[in-house]
């Protein structure tokens, strides 16, 4: 049944008691023509807009459930401003698909288009923000740098620091603020929607969503895969989508190749609710912080990752430290604000910190791995792509730059406006 | 994550003082003209990334700056094997 307000209206009469499961949970069949691994906002993206264009049957396969990963984990901010030209024809494309996701889906993912300021506090940064405002104008993102009037206007809470003050803790920052740079179309979204949203569109076309339904080996002939054994039994395919996160190597390993992605630990926190005072997403760089308001008024604050790799699932309490510090420097009004929750994010950060949309080395496997601190905002760009790449079996030139062969063709794609960056 | 690092100069030090350099697989072979692309970019870029048991390399930045290996369960964070 369709979701609009006249719906809700109805249920409201009938005192909510007959609303229908948002979709099936069918049991796992012996054959399908293609298996998306990892049920995340990446995969059921990807089993949507495959079941749009017709692709035959297709099951998604979830080791817990649905957005339970990354999806469910991140700080849920969408934004384009990125360094490279390839990076930032691939994000513009998928802000315009959220600008239109909630209506495309009939679901309210709350999309959000607020705003974020990024903080400029030494000269590098702002050499390296007006060279990313000139890359991001050429492709129709509209991206300027601001004053710090103009910041304390938008955003009166934050302590930009006196200008000229050299002694920290005499009025001043060792790092005062020195302006901006604005991006009006980034925003945030409700992510749990995005991955339910997903799922149920695609369900409504057919997709059978698997969940607590663990990849556990792949049987070859020769370079192709045939079937894959999970935790429910054994299915055969004849093409196989990988769309996980923190679990890239693992799966790769199964599949029998390596790739040149390591797992990181990404912390975020929310803090208690409070009255609305931030009405912009709020980034950084320079002391490594990034924080929203929540329409429930939590604070979402992320930062960089852990100083280690890891895939144990909860962070370092350094990096809270780190990042609640960040935090007091701009807000010092917040200082007895309490935290909430904290958890940790695994994110796959491939070598040069770009995502890996490709072929892999076997036949009819294919990956859509590597999306490191920045896989939500990529979601419906990168949904929509991987099902073009799965069903032509060639990528389509807007991520031709994410093949995994960029490595042997010596055409790395060095990334450095990622959370996941390294120095 | 224990949050001692064993140096084996220096003895257990907070992992603050440290830096995680990269994996450190015994991989390195004798390599020669001969080496194809496939597999010189796989020794280049490749990474295990094992859920578990991992080799890395590590530098004790804060203290002597002596770069060592340790073993560590990534799946627990937990220090397998101290250097030798």
């Amino acid at each position: 049944m369709s979701y609009s307000a006249l719906s809700l209206l109805i249920h409201a009469f009938r005192g909510h008691r007959d609303w229908q499961p948002a979709w099936r949970e069918p049991e796992l069949k012996p054959a399908y023509d293609i298996v998306i691994i990892g049920g995340g906002g990446h995969g059921l993206a990807t089993a949507f807009h495959l079941a749009q264009l017709g692709a035959g049957t297709i099951a998604v396969l979830e080791k817990g459930w649905l957005g339970g990963g990354n999806t469910g984990r991140n700080t849920a901010v969408i934004r384009a401003n990125y360094l490279r030209e390839e990076s930032v024809r691939f994000h513009a494309h998928s802000m315009a698909l959220w600008n239109e996701l909630s209506s495309t889906l009939n679901f309210n993912v709350m999309f959000s288009p607020r705003g974020q300021i990024d903080l400029i506090r030494t000269w590098g940064k702002l050499r390296d923000l007006r060279r990313r405002a000139a890359i991001m104008e050429r492709h129709g993102v509209e991206y300027d740098l601001i004053s710090t009037r103009r910041i304390r206007e938008m955003v009166p809470d934050l302590d930009l620091g006196t200008e000229g003050a050299i002694e920290p803790g005499f009025g001043g920052k060792r790092l005062p603020v020195l302006g901006g740079a604005w991006h009006p179309g980034a925003g945030i979204a409700r992510h749990d929607a995005v991955a339910w949203g997903y799922a149920r569109a695609a369900d409504a076309l057919g997709v059978d969503i698997i969940q607590n339904c663990e990849v556990t080996g792949f049987r070859r002939d020769g370079q192709r895969v045939t079937a894959i054994e999970t935790t429910r039994g054994s299915v055969s395919t004849s093409k196989v989508g990988v769309a996980v996160a923190g679990h890239a190597g693992v799966v790769a390993e199964l599949a029998g190749f390596r790739l040149p992605v390591d797992t990181w630990p990404l912390v975020a926190f929310v803090s208690e609710p409070l009255k609305p005072f931030l009405h912009t997403c709020i980034n950084c760089p320079a002391t490594q912080i990034y924080v929203n308001q929540s329409d429930k008024g939590e604070l979402v604050i992320g930062g960089g990752p852990d100083r280690y790799r890891s895939h144990a699932q909860k962070g370092d309490w350094e990096t809270v430290e780190n990042v609640t510090r960040s935090l007091i420097d701009l807000f010092p009004r917040l200082g007895r604000v309490k935290l909430l929750r904290q958890w940790a994010g695994m994110i796959d950060v491939a070598y040069d910190t770009s995502p890996i949309l490709s072929r892999s080395p076997l036949d009819n496997l294919y990956l859509s791995v590597g999306w490191g601190s920045g896989g939500f905002k990529a979601i419906p760009a990168g949904g929509e792509a991987f099902a073009k790449l799965i069903v032509t079996g060639m990528p389509d030139e807007l991520i031709a730059p994410f093949g995994l062969d960029r490595f042997q063709r010596g055409r790395p794609l060095f990334e450095t406006a990622s959370a996941s960056a390294r120095g | 994550m224990s949050t001692l690092i064993p140096c084996p100069h220096c003895g257990d030090r907070p992992v603050q003082e440290f830096r995680y350099g990269s994996e450190a697989p015994a991989r390195r072979p004798q390599t020669d003209s001969s080496i194809d692309p496939a597999s010189l970019s796989s020794l280049l870029y490749d990474s295990e990334n094992p859920k578990g048991l991992a080799s890395e390399w590590w530098q004790h930045t804060a203290g002597c700056r002596l770069w060592f290996a340790i073993q560590r369960d990534t799946a627990t964070d937990l220090i397998a094997e101290a250097p030798a």
